[in-house]
């Protein structure tokens, strides 16, 4: 337990696994929380991660791009990415197909084809696993703090993470998008067309989400070595529910996941407990945080205390 | 293309489509019974693979493959009950009520695997036992039909009668009306003296067993053993098949068969040169297609 605790801060190149690692859960949690706030529960971000990082990859593969190369790479992997959010998006707008199937659907096809590109068209014979050639050296983000791994992606990330507050609660599309997520129906009533906005709302945290994806890629590996789907889109999920669906709280909610991510891992590492009890916290931490009775139930005891204590 | 034919217009094919359908139909029954509650059950897929892992651990230690499949829906109620707890004690989310318990049991799973036998992929070192195949007497001997139907396993066979209770359940018993009245209108059903969420209880647990039967199909029957997240979302194809089924017995059941054909259709096509990633997506591109398809009819006789 002490190692749990103490060791993701014992040293700055820990502290640094704490934010890298927290980089792609911000990037999903953003996206997951535009859609929830919606009342959308799309979990397509998980695909999009791995197909978007493929993209960026196959593009960062080639040479000649020099200083821009990162940039269309990331950029191209967030159009992609946007592209395909779309699809359970205008399904859900047009004829009220549930987003939720559809998305996971498209999980699933998306680690096929994306397989498929990897192994037909992009795998490096010489690598001794199933990876992609090596990106060129251009494409690479930088390090951005000396002595950790933090890369430039950082800067990114919170760039999204106040673009996507601004947008929510500063502009008018903002205001559709909650309104349409607290009612849809009334928002019609009162002549929003709920239609265009989910598109929207889902081409951003699709663009988000396959940013977040290229990022990931061109901030920690060398090559594209994802055989299964990396796992960030359901993390986002968690990660936006314990921010509430508010952006800026998901900076802390994604650090501190990547907190007790780092602990576990240094925990199976130092000890002899698997990392698997990680996935069994978060899901006991996803239940509790998500059961509002049950917050309520100790609110209102310390409120009755309180009361008693003060009458 | 001919070959191709050739080896769907054949018996082994036919008997290959009850086999892989049996998992999706019995979660999909799953998810009807809830969802005929009120209550979408996402957690279906951690439900299956919990108890496909108690299946294993409970005949192995046992010795006797019935009380493995007893200890599996055991397990399986167990974590629906979880869930059941959190969502009507607690108001959880029910959507992330279910990603919590898949993500609880995807991990859960895995670790209690390694506590036990040192090993995080699969359980092949633990004796575990395999429920037995059945030959249907007089059917055997009918060309063609005989080696279609006959000889499966035993769970298949059950998944079959298991459509037929549930069709009984909600259309004829009490509690299947009452089940039907919650979903509906909970605020009416309560007014008639209905307890609703004792219902939704009930509805979530049963939903809960038939999940866990076809968790315990897969380590008890398709393969005999467990292996890491070896549901590979056919709890998620189970939702996909009871929303095309239009929430009826009769269409769930049917568009099951629909979802396990494309998949004995996939395993098929992997022996004609196609690369295995790109087969491997067709359940799910069926399933999208089959989605888009409901939902544009469902939208049009809105409209209407």
């Amino acid at each position: 337990m002490f190692i749990f605790l103490y060791e993701p801060i014992s040293s700055l190149s820990h502290a640094g696994n704490v934010v890298e690692m927290a980089i792609p859960l911000m990037f999903a949690g953003v996206s997951l929380a535009l859609l929830f706030k919606m009342n959308m529960f799309n979990l397509g971000a998980e695909g999009i991660f791995y197909f978007s990082g493929l993209v960026a990859a196959s593009i960062a593969i080639r040479s000649g791009l020099g200083f821009l190369h990162p940039a269309v790479a990331i950029i191209a992997g967030g159009l992609v990415g946007a592209l395909i959010m779309a699809i359970p998006g205008i399904l859900k707008a047009k004829w009220n197909a549930n987003e939720l199937v559809t998305s996971l659907m498209f999980n699933s096809i998306l680690l096929g084809v994306g397989l498929y590109l990897l192994n037909y068209k992009l795998r490096d014979a010489a690598a001794f696993q199933t990876a992609s050639f090596k990106f060129n050296p251009d494409a690479v983000l930088s390090r951005i703090i000396p002595g950790t791994r933090i890369h430039s992606g950082l800067i990114i990330v919170l760039l999204c993470i106040v673009g996507a507050h601004l947008f929510m609660y500063k502009t008018k599309w903002g205001y559709e998008l909650r309104m349409t997520g607290s009612n849809r129906e009334f928002a019609e009533y009162s002549g929003i067309k709920t239609g265009r906005v989910i598109v929207y709302v889902h081409l951003l945290a699709g663009f988000i989400a396959g940013v977040g994806g290229s990022v990931e890629v061109l901030g920690m590996h060398t090559r594209f070595d994802w055989t299964s789907l990396p796992g960030y889109g359901m993390d986002g999920a968690l990660v936006a529910m314990l921010a509430k669906n508010n952006p800026l709280a998901v900076i802390g909610s994604a650090l501190f996941l990547a907190y007790i991510r780092v602990g576990a891992d240094m925990m199976s590492r130092l000890s002899d407990v698997p990392a698997e009890m990680i996935s069994i916290i978060q899901g006991v931490i996803l239940l509790l945080v998500s059961a509002e009775q049950f917050l309520k139930f100790w609110k209102n005891r310390m409120l009755l205390k309180e009361a008693q204590k003060n009458g | 293309m001919g070959n191709f034919f050739a080896a769907i217009f054949t018996t082994e094919f036919a008997f290959s489509i009850l086999r892989v359908t049996t998992p999706i139909l019995f979660a999909a029954l799953g998810a009807l019974i809830s969802n005929r509650a009120g209550i979408v059950n996402i957690g279906l897929e951690g439900i299956m693979l919990t108890s496909a892992l108690m299946g294993v651990l409970f005949s192995a230690y046992t010795g006797s493959a019935w009380l493995g499949l007893l200890g599996a829906a055991a397990g399986g109620v167990l974590i629906a009950g979880l869930l059941a707890f959190f969502t009507l004690k607690f108001k959880t989310h029910i959507i992330l009520g279910g990603i919590a318990i898949n993500a609880f049991a995807s991990g859960g799973t895995i670790f209690v695997l390694y506590l036990l036998t040192g090993d995080k992929g699969t359980s092949s070192s633990v004796a575990s036992k395999v429920l037995p195949n059945i030959d249907i007497p007089l059917i055997k001997d009918i060309p063609v039909i005989g080696p279609i139907l006959s000889g499966h396993h035993v769970l298949t066979y059950l998944s079959l009668i298991a459509v037929a209770a549930v069709y009984y359940l909600l259309k004829r018993t009490p509690l299947g009306l009452q089940i039907r009245a919650v979903g509906e209108n909970p605020q009416a059903a309560q007014s008639v003296g209905v307890k609703v969420v004792r219902t939704q209880y009930i509805a979530l647990l049963l939903s809960g067993l038939f999940a866990s039967l076809g968790g315990a199909y897969m380590s008890m029957g398709y393969l005999s053993l467990f292996t890491r997240d070896m549901t590979a979302g056919r709890g998620w194809i189970a939702l996909a098949a009871e929303s095309m089924g239009r929430s009826t017995t009769i269409g769930t059941a049917l568009t099951s068969f629909l979802f396990g054909f494309a998949e004995a259709m996939s395993n098929v096509l992997q022996l004609f040169k196609i690369p295995a990633e790109l087969v491997s997506t067709v359940p799910y591109v069926v399933t999208v297609i089959g989605l888009m398809i409901y939902s544009i009819n469902e939208s049009r006789k809105k409209g209407k």
